[in-house]
């Protein structure tokens, strides 16, 4: 994508920093603003979240919490990239977690097989729950957004609810809750790899192993949509699905092929939980890890780098904000705030950012032909 | 104009002439009427035999239970009129929570309708100020104000609720609902006669059902739940009856053909997307001022994204709207009423008499997939019918949704968004 007339790199690389770091910057002051109104310096709150946050147990907890963000982002990502809006991923890896983790808890295999299993059950599950909304979209014309909407409620109360109770494991505990996965089914921690270039991580954190495996989809995820036919296919038929048709690019078979794809990356979302943490799913499994995804998907505008920068952001900022309610300075809750500001912050400047850069490409070129037209006559 | 155009056009059939020349809201009466007679057969049936399908308790907690959504729902419509997709509504309305609450708390009810209106306007002018004026897609910043809506609803109620006795960061003390009022003559209000509960009390089949079920939506109506019920027609008019509705509605449909006949597009759909927000916003302090008399974390559960559901439903329609909110509502108001779980296994039948219709329209229509489809679903609804006595509370929780999935798959291709919906609009881009 080289452009006849192209600025000079200086101004293009700050113009792709300026939106996200004006968002940060604005962020910082409105939820400065928001401590200093709730009677804390925010200065000391932010010191205090730098110095927690560089600690490496808090890195240990931040990497854990960004793990699934991340895969979240890549899922809806898959989506969004073909303009399908999917707000279905919170369903689909909910219903995905739970059938992982009731099949993990039925059977009995050897170590590497067993995580296997767990983890593909939860693809399927995830990319066949997605693809009901595709298949509804190709079908019948349904919008997707709605769709997805029904179908989280239709997994999240319907399904899963209707069936934790009759799947859990008979047992005197006080929480429904399926089988507990045997230790063949559980993730190994990379505490061992972090450890060769680090001090020993204490106080029991454990960092997922589901850590690789989001790295190994991140790359896939670049690999596909910028080396591949299939992802090139996908991204002509986003942004037109009628010239892209013209070209032989089936435009329901995409649709279908991208809910699918994002439904399966969506299944991995809540795999830390069940293959590194909790071992089972249960009434306090983790909810809104969809939402988040949406974010960071947006935040890291649907790129496999962007979005990792994004997710590792959220989940710093919710791991070192932990400090907050335990220093008693202020509460949690300005760090989601000021991710949320963030959020917005950062889609808005990139709106401007490429207004702006529009507006300047425009007028190089008008320049550049005047230019031209001096130097001929 | 449309009456008399259908009146050259239409078969010369004359029942079907008359009741084409009905008035609407005598129209509306008549298809309530028939759907109560239907309730009435179906739940006296032997597999159930219940009363609850009909009973006054369900038509007031239909009413009730109905209110958040359908405002959410207007709320909805009102903005993607003007062509703005709000999917923050489910976030406005959280704000409207927390500032219905208080306004509750410190001026009373009716003061909590207008902080909570006030609350979910400032979610609709964040939303206004990102999608009108910096383009930023509509989904996006919808999600943005989902996301940051409940922090701040609990950062608020650090700031201020922990300071009262009862209140914590995840709660409010009680607050007080405004005050109840009947109808009089029908219902019994203002010291008068009190004829549905008579006619009610003659116990005559159908008849004596229809003056039960319209005694519970008349008798004990709080006025904020009758304010809400009065901005259906409030907003119809506006949309279609006024100067400001048509322009409204032309930003949603064209645009740039209305910036060019003079329209100030931003200044409508600035208007639009924040009267979006307020409708949420006293949807929201509905749920907390009358139906829990406290402000409490979460307790929205996704009834924006519902609301939005019922924009479709509805075909961007506010009395489409309002009956899909009221579909939401008499479902949340069997699960409350039937404890025993025969109401609701009888309403299986009325879904199966429901999709049999479509087979029959789809059928007329000449739409061999439609009647195969509808044909198969009414034949494992049915089936499911005659071998159960009662449904799993799950399934009864999400019978709403799976209930908007059929409407859209047997209807999406017949409805009709306004055309530029959910596109950004610059001036002088296009």
């Amino acid at each position: 994508m080289t452009a006849p007339h192209q600025a000079p790199l200086l101004r293009r690389m700050s113009l792709a920093a300026a939106a996200p770091v004006s968002a940060a910057l604005l962020a910082l002051v409105f939820s400065s603003i928001i401590l200093i109104i709730s009677g804390s310096n925010p200065l000391t709150a932010w010191g205090d979240m730098l110095s927690y946050g560089s600690r490496l147990e808090t890195i240990v907890d931040a990497l854990n919490r960004a793990t699934p963000l991340y895969l979240s982002g890549i899922a809806g990502a898959i989506a969004f990239r073909m303009n399908l809006f999917n707000i279905g991923v919170e369903g689909q890896y909910i219903l995905a977690a739970f059938m992982g983790a009731y099949v993990g808890g039925q059977i009995n295999l050897p170590a590497p097989l067993h995580v296997a299993t767990i983890m593909l059950t939860a693809m399927i599950v995830g990319a066949l729950w997605a693809a009901l909304a595709g298949l509804l979209k190709v079908t019948r014309g349904v919008d997707v957004v709605i769709a997805t909407i029904m179908l989280n409620f239709l997994a999240i109360s319907g399904l899963v609810a209707f069936m934790l109770p009759r799947l859990q494991e008979e047992s005197d505990s006080l929480t429904t809750a399926t089988k507990a996965i045997p230790s063949s089914g559980q993730m190994p921690n990379l505490n061992g790899v972090v450890e060769l270039v680090t001090r020993e991580i204490i106080r029991g954190r454990e960092l997922t192993g589901m850590f690789a495996v989001a790295i190994a989809v991140g790359i896939i995820y670049h690999l596909f949509v910028n080396r591949t036919r299939l992802g090139y296919d996908l991204r002509a038929s986003g942004i037109n699905p009628e010239a892209a048709r013209a070209s032989g690019v089936p435009p329901k078979r995409m649709i279908m092929l991208s809910m699918a794809l994002s439904g399966a990356v969506a299944g991995l979302v809540g795999m830390p939980e069940i293959l590194s943490d909790s071992h089972k799913y249960d009434d306090a499994f983790i909810q809104k890890l969809g939402f988040a995804g949406i974010a960071v998907a947006l935040l890291g505008r649907l790129s496999p780098w962007g979005i990792a920068a994004a997710a590792l952001l959220f989940g710093f900022l919710d791991a070192s904000g932990v400090i907050l309610d335990a220093n008693d300075q202020a509460s949690r809750e300005v760090v989601v705030i000021m991710q949320g500001v963030i959020l917005l912050a950062a889609v808005i400047a990139y709106q401007v950012v490429t207004r702006y850069r529009a507006r300047q490409e425009a007028a190089d070129a008008t320049a550049a032909l005047l230019n031209e037209a001096e130097a001929t006559s | 104009m449309t009456a008399t155009m259908e009146k050259t056009t239409a078969a010369p059939s004359g029942l079907l002439n008359t009741w084409r020349n009905l008035r609407t809201p005598v129209r509306w009466m008549l298809y309530a009427f028939f759907a109560i007679f239907v309730l009435t057969i179906v739940q006296g049936l032997p597999f159930d035999d219940t009363e609850r399908l009909t009973a006054g308790a369900t038509a007031s907690a239909m009413l009730r239970r109905a209110v958040p959504i359908m405002l959410a729902g207007l709320g909805g419509l009102v903005s993607e009129r003007a062509g703005v997709v709000n999917i923050g509504l489910d976030g406005m309305m959280v704000l409207g929570t927390w500032f219905g609450a208080y306004g509750a708390l410190e001026f009373g009810p009716w003061g909590g309708i207008v902080l909570g209106l006030i609350g979910g306007a400032i979610g609709g002018l964040i939303h206004a100020v990102a999608t009108v004026s910096f383009g930023v897609d509509h989904i996006i910043s919808g999600v943005a104000i989902n996301i940051v809506s409940l922090p701040v609803a609990r950062y608020l109620s650090d700031q201020i609720f922990t300071g009262y006795t009862g209140g914590s960061i995840s709660q409010s003390p009680s607050v007080d609902a405004t005050s109840k009022f009947s109808i009089p003559l029908l219902a019994g209000g203002f010291g008068g006669p009190d004829l549905l509960a008579e006619i009610n009390d003659w116990d005559i089949p159908v008849l004596s059902n229809i003056a039960d079920f319209s005694h519970g939506l008349f008798a004990d109506v709080t006025w904020f739940t009758g304010l809400a019920y009065a901005l259906v027609p409030a907003i119809t008019w506006m949309l279609w009856r006024t100067r400001f509705g048509l322009r409204l509605r032309s930003c949603g449909e064209h645009p740039t053909a209305a910036d060019s006949l003079g329209i100030d597009v931003y200044f409508y759909k600035y208007a639009a997307v924040m009267m979006s927000g307020g409708l949420a916003g006293v949807g929201g302090a509905y749920i907390a001022i009358e139906q829990s008399n406290i402000y409490k974390e979460g307790q929205v559960v996704g009834r924006g994204f519902i609301g939005l559901a019922t924009v479709i439903f509805g075909n961007w329609r506010p009395a489409g709207t309002a009956l899909g909110a009221a579909l939401f509502g008499y479902i949340d108001a069997l699960k409350l009423i039937d404890i025993e779980g025969s109401a609701i296994h009888a309403f299986l039948l009325v879904i199966v008499l429901c999709l049999s219709g479509v087979v029959v329209w789809a059928v007329t229509r000449k739409s061999k997939v439609d009647a195969v489809l509808a044909g198969v679903m009414a034949t494992a609804f049915l089936t499911w019918y005659v071998l159960s006595d009662s449904i799993p509370s799950p399934f009864v929780k999400v019978a709403p949704y799976v209930i908007v999935l059929l409407v859209l798959v047997f209807a999406s291709q017949r409805l009709r968004m306004p055309k530029a919906d959910g596109l950004p609009w610059r001036k002088g881009d296009h």
